[in-house]
């Protein structure tokens, strides 16, 4: 043992990278490897949408309604997906649609995820008024339906795709707010929280530097699995006239307006539904993978 | 540094570090809407000096108020009554004028090494987090300063770059110790050190410990239930039973002779292999009495083999008894 200890010594190089470290672990995990893949792909897509589409978005082909994708009996070169009832290219839609969709989830999750731990940090580290007022704050939101919420915001803040996104935001604040103060309650009755309050470190170190790393487990799981919340919650509010306003390509507001074609033209609704079970499967994996990689206690 | 190194005297100086006179901690407890407050005497009127270079051990049970002593002197609560002076000057007071150096004056090695180092966190950062806050140190000096620390923690280099759950529970107290001594302190609060440490690696410890006293002339206030481990390391011993003072004095006269039956009680717990230095008294019963109802007259009466009328209506003082302070009525009588 303190032979090849004396031996690492000699051999060990300088420490690597953190971001070198970091990927070394992560690489680990396949399942999170394919999701970063796919996570990859998504984001190509958004962004070269429109070179990869075939046709414009919101284009509508009156001679080709409801027309099945390709490999089915009347489908076409032309619209590989099929078109939805209006003769809209599926293909081009959902490439597009990538493109609001991924906004959507990741600023809705960035938002919620930055006031939640925010709010949830004040929580933990003020018992007392401070503590109440936000917590019982984060009681009432949750206590109102998610739908209905939204809802609400919107009707304060007015219809459109950005206020459809402030207002899921809000309803996936409690969830962050709570789990950040429980965790941080947890971490503050630990003995590294004291060493470091009696070497001076004043508040925000305590809160940002001490504390937080220690809460981000399940923050990070939370917010992979509140990507799907995100989208389709940013959907319902479409599909209500509240969120994207059509012809905009939303995967969610795609799915909510084909639903009654459901029996005749299956595949006006099950791409949309495909695309966001896959992103939301690789976001979720790529979580799992995100937060083994960041646990220092699985690290040799 | 250098110029503490340079006093190697083993044992005493006059150099007082720390003087607690009449220390008391209270809590006050809400119990219920309608009835009246509690209060919780946890530590009450306890005094004693400290000088660079000795060892004070605090021992009592569970729940005697040892580590809320330990938290008022690491100055972590204010104490509610008495005086507490740091090198000379009140650390509580807004006039005293460095008060971050009196923080810094004082630091402290917790009994759970895995809770008391930051999982997150490699060494190299847990040893310099100190001196990042409260030094102006490059980088390089800092790691510079972490390395001869974990050097004279007898940790190795390469040390420096794992985290805490790579390491066992005496290498991890023996982390912890550094990063207390990262600011050069001039005393340093022990909690059980080593009571959660296996019993091989407790002496070594312990021996890391009193080398590190030597060569930094530190105080080292130990609170301990096990009194093999405070034969091994203190100079002054102090007896705690529900927040005060039992019995106070060099460790040699009251491990010789003890003179409250309570400090009997304690040894006669201690395990011994010579049957010919057993102390023949019946172990205590029953558990230590709610803080929040004390008994009246002196606290132990409840569980005392001695225990006569006098005791049950009059708190006995602390009065000098052969060589150290004691307070029981029949000090004299007692002798172990």
């Amino acid at each position: 043992m303190a032979a090849d200890t004396a031996l690492a010594v000699r051999h060990s190089p300088a420490p690597p990278h953190p971001l070198v470290e970091f990927w070394r672990y992560f690489r680990q995990n396949k399942g999170a490897l394919l999701g970063l893949a796919v996570i990859v792909a998504m984001t190509l897509t958004a962004v070269f949408a429109d070179a990869l589409a075939p046709h414009p978005p919101a284009e509508q082909f009156r001679d080709a309604l409801l027309r099945p994708p390709i490999w089915q009996d009347g489908g076409t070169t032309r619209f590989m997906l099929g078109t939805d009832d209006i003769g809209r290219c599926m293909l081009s839609r959902l490439i597009h649609g990538a493109r609001v969709s991924m906004v959507v989830g990741v600023s809705v999750i960035a938002l919620g995820l930055f006031l939640g731990v925010v709010l949830g940090l004040l929580a933990g580290f003020f018992p007392g008024p401070v503590d109440i007022g936000i917590m019982r704050l984060m009681d009432t939101l949750l206590a109102l339906p998610a739908l209905l919420l939204a809802i609400v915001v919107v009707a304060i803040l007015g219809p459109g795709l950005f206020n459809a996104m402030m207002a899921v935001s809000v309803v996936v604040l409690p969830g962050f707010a709570r789990l950040t103060r429980a965790a941080v309650l947890t971490e503050l009755s630990k003995d590294y929280v004291t060493a470091a309050r009696m070497t001076g470190a004043r508040l925000p170190r305590l809160m940002f530097i001490t504390v937080l790393p220690n809460c981000l487990a399940p923050l990070i799981v939370q917010a992979t699995l509140g990507f799907s919340t995100a989208i389709l919650d940013t959907a319902a509010l479409g599909f209500l006239g509240l969120g994207a306003q059509p012809p905009t390509p939303e995967w969610g507001t795609m799915l909510s307006d084909a639903l009654q074609f459901i029996q005749r033209a299956w595949w006006v609704v099950t791409f949309p539904g495909a695309a966001i079970l896959v992103t939301v499967l690789a976001f979720n994996l790529m979580g799992d993978g995100l937060r083994d990689a960041l646990d220092p206690k699985l690290k040799r | 540094m250098a110029a503490q190194m340079a006093v190697p005297a083993p044992g005493a100086t006059d150099d007082v570090v720390i003087e607690a006179t009449d220390l008391a901690r209270h809590y006050h407890l809400r119990r219920g809407l309608f009835q009246p407050q509690a209060t919780v005497r946890a530590v009450d009127g306890i005094s004693f000096t400290l000088a660079a270079g000795r060892t004070l051990a605090i021992v009592g049970e569970s729940g005697s108020g040892k580590s809320t002593l330990a938290r008022v002197v690491t100055l972590i609560e204010p104490p509610t009554a008495g005086g507490l002076r740091l090198l000379g000057q009140n650390p509580f007071d807004r006039n005293t004028a460095d008060r971050r150096a009196m923080r810094q004056a004082v630091q402290m090695v917790f009994q759970d090494p895995y809770g008391s180092l930051n999982p997150r966190k490699k060494v190299g950062a847990i040893l310099e987090e100190p001196l990042i806050i409260n030094t102006a140190l490059k980088a390089p000096e800092r790691r510079e300063r972490a390395r001869a620390m974990l050097a004279a923690v007898r940790l190795r280099p390469e040390h420096y770059d794992r985290y805490p759950h790579m390491f066992s529970g005496g290498q991890r107290q023996r982390i912890a110790i550094g990063r207390a001594l990262m600011l050069n302190p001039r005393l340093v609060v022990a909690d059980e050190p080593v009571s959660a440490l296996d019993i091989s690696i407790q002496a070594q410890v312990l021996n890391l410990m009193m080398d590190l006293q030597q060569q930094f002339t530190l105080a080292y206030l130990f609170i301990s239930h096990d009194l093999s481990v405070v034969q091994h390391i203190a100079n002054d011993v102090l007896v705690m039973y529900l927040g005060r003072t039992v019995e106070h004095g060099p460790k040699e006269t009251l491990f010789a002779r003890p003179r409250h039956p309570y400090t009997m009680a304690l040894m006669a717990a201690t395990p011994r292999v010579d049957p010919e230095r057993r102390i023949q008294v019946q172990i205590l019963k029953g558990e230590l009495p709610s803080p929040l109802n004390p008994p009246k007259g002196c606290a132990f009466h409840t569980r005392c083999p001695f225990a006569r009328e006098r005791c049950k209506a009059e708190v006995p003082a602390l009065r000098p008894v052969d060589g150290r302070l004691a307070a029981c009525h029949f000090a004299e009588e007692i002798a172990g």
